[in-house]
């Protein structure tokens, strides 16, 4: 059985809503993608897409700059390389452990439900945003004007930033917390302290390991750039070796990032699903028979 | 069992249990030392120099916002914000490479997610060869994607909107990719059983069901865009961050305290703005199933 021509249309005019959207909202989504196309279009004009420099670039990246990456160079400077690998991420290491220790205390402060003063809460989660706000790389830049060239800058700008982080990751791990297990130790004549170490920790711990194991994870990538500015790590080498044309040994710099990187997230991932219980990653038993309740939509 | 034997054996059980336990955190804080201490030496953590550092460090912020009197204020601010139409002009900059890099990279990343989703593609070889694509574009930091722009179209915003682009087209890739992998088959299947070919399949099939999460994530992206775009100046890929940089550099803080406090402003803004429209997509998505 199939639909002639004339009743799709007498459908069509019986309920013109099931075919096309209601007029009015058609003409704002018309609007709004067209503003958004002749602002995309503005800008690749504002940015020079269209230009000969952009055509040049193009070949220009494609002879020049990928031809010449390919393939890395500099393998007798592989345990310098390698040393300040190792270097990044101890300040990624440093730099994380450091905005841990500094938040904790300070996420209790930021949490509703343990700080009844309202105002030191709210002024603590916006003091939060704003280390937050400002990208690792200014504080770096900040840090090795005021501190000096090396990887104390580097660390400083990842703690400080962390701190932001953490006070608002920690806090809404303090937020979610059962009452029931608090109002328990409370019960059998625990105190403030108690509640705290038997009512508090054991629910946020393995939120907070995790976190902060994942925010080390990220920390290990930005540490690897933060040399950009001077702020010690294997991103100065980087800059150098770029600047200086020596795309070959950037193409092993890049490669030892990449590498390291990829082996911290596995690490990091399985020490995660160790430390949060690995119930959730358990794989469904093959032999019971799964039914997957089609989606309402 | 009497009571009493049973009781021995839960004591029994709860001191392996807690054996077990302490074992286990005392093998963690190890390694945790361990890793301290070595962390410490590799990057030659220096508490001296860290407590002569963090008094400058005050100082230096200080040394960012000029002195500002009560009588004179609205003169000292002018004098402050001398540069403002320029640093304007970085500003929206900076906005619109963020804007531009967001909707290419979205636009070619949406794209390639449909071959990165393993139920879209047959051939496992597209698939595996997409991944890898995306992953090399995201795990690479978008600052080096502007240092090797730079070196081949120059010191300019065009290096910054492309590095960010790369770097967004991994990102967006891969969450897609996600997303396209946790639709329900059975559209998809509607459609081929109607006879419509692989693009309708993604069109019609997979689109409508994908769209509420790419435009959450995108509203993400261009928050985290904004930040990128802030920063890839530092190499000379335009932007708010090329002023910054130099102005740190040649030692005017107050003008480093005028854009700083204007990026910050900037981020805070953008960062609410997109908190709550995305708020909004994702009210409106639930409601909708």
């Amino acid at each position: 059985m199939s639909l002639t021509a004339s009743e799709i249309e007498t459908a069509r005019a019986r309920l013109p809503r099931a075919f096309a959207a209601d007029p009015a909202e058609q003409w704002k989504r018309r609007l709004v993608w067209g503003a958004a196309t002749a602002l995309t279009i503005y800008c690749l004009y504002r940015f020079g897409f269209f230009t000969w420099i952009f055509a040049d670039g193009v070949l220009k990246f494609g002879s020049v700059v990928v031809a010449q990456l390919f393939p890395p160079t500099g393998f007798d400077q592989l345990p310098m390389f390698l040393r300040v690998m190792g270097e990044t991420l101890a300040m990624a290491f440093l730099g994380t452990v450091l905005g841990a220790v500094v938040a904790f205390p300070l996420a209790f402060l930021a949490s509703k439900n343990m700080m009844p003063f309202r105002p030191l809460q709210f002024g603590t989660r916006r003091f939060a945003d704003l280390l937050r706000a400002f990208d690792y790389l200014i504080w770096a830049l900040i840090f090795v004007r005021a501190i000096g060239l090396g990887p104390m800058a580097g660390i400083m700008a990842i703690a400080i930033v962390e701190v932001g982080t953490f006070i608002k990751l920690y806090s809404e791990a303090i937020e979610n917390l059962d009452r029931k297990q608090m109002d328990g130790i409370r019960a059998a004549g625990g105190g403030r302290l108690h509640v705290i170490r038997y009512g508090v920790l054991p629910q946020v711990m393995p939120m907070m390991i995790s976190n902060t194991l994942y925010m080390f994870e990220h920390n290990a990538r930005s540490a690897s750039i933060l040399g950009i500015v001077g702020a010690g790590g294997i991103g100065f080498l980087l800059s150098d070796r770029l600047r200086a044309y020596e795309l070959q040994e950037a193409c092993l710099i890049i490669l030892i990032v990449i590498l390291t990187v990829y082996a911290i997230d596995f690490l990091s991932k399985k020490l995660r699903e160790k430390i949060i219980g690995d119930d959730r990653h358990a794989p469904v038993a093959d032999d019971v028979p799964q039914f997957t309740e089609p989606k309402a939509k | 069992m009497s009571m009493s034997e049973g009781a021995a054996r839960f004591e029994r059980q709860y001191a392996e249990y807690r054996r077990g336990k302490t074992l286990w955190t005392a093998v963690f804080w190890a390694g945790f030392v361990v890793c301290f201490v070595v962390s410490m030496i590799v990057a030659r953590f220096d508490v001296v120099a860290l407590a002569a550092g963090l008094p400058r460090t005050t100082e230096f912020l200080v040394k960012l916002i000029p002195p500002i009197g009560w009588s004179t204020f609205a003169h000292d601010m002018g004098e402050w914000y001398w540069g403002l139409g320029k640093w304007l002009t970085s500003l929206l900059n900076t906005l619109l490479m963020a804007y531009l890099a967001t909707v290419l990279g979205t636009i070619i990343g949406g794209a390639l997610s449909f071959f990165a989703a393993r139920n879209l593609v047959k051939h496992y070889a597209v698939y595996w060869v997409t991944r890898r694509v995306l992953e090399i574009a995201r795990t690479v930091p978008d600052i080096v994607w502007a240092l090797l722009f730079v070196l081949a179209f120059g010191i300019g915003p065009l290096a910054g909107v492309l590095a960010i682009t790369i770097h967004t087209l991994g990102a967006q890739g891969k969450l897609f990719a996600e997303v396209n992998e946790n639709v329900s088959r059975l559209p998809i299947e509607g459609i081929r059983a109607s006879g419509g070919n692989w693009l309708h399949e993604m069109r019609y099939g997979v689109l409508p069901q994908a769209l509420p999460n790419y435009m959450s994530y995108t509203f993400w992206r261009i928050e985290l865009n904004v930040r990128s775009a802030t920063i890839v100046g530092f190499v000379g890929a335009g932007g708010i961050g090329h002023d910054l940089f130099t102005s740190i550099q040649l030692l005017y803080f107050a003008d480093a305290g005028a854009i700083l406090l204007i990026v910050v402003g900037t981020i805070m803004l953008i960062d609410i703005l997109s908190e709550r429209y995305r708020h909004l997509l994702i009210g409106k998505e639930q409601l909708s199933q």
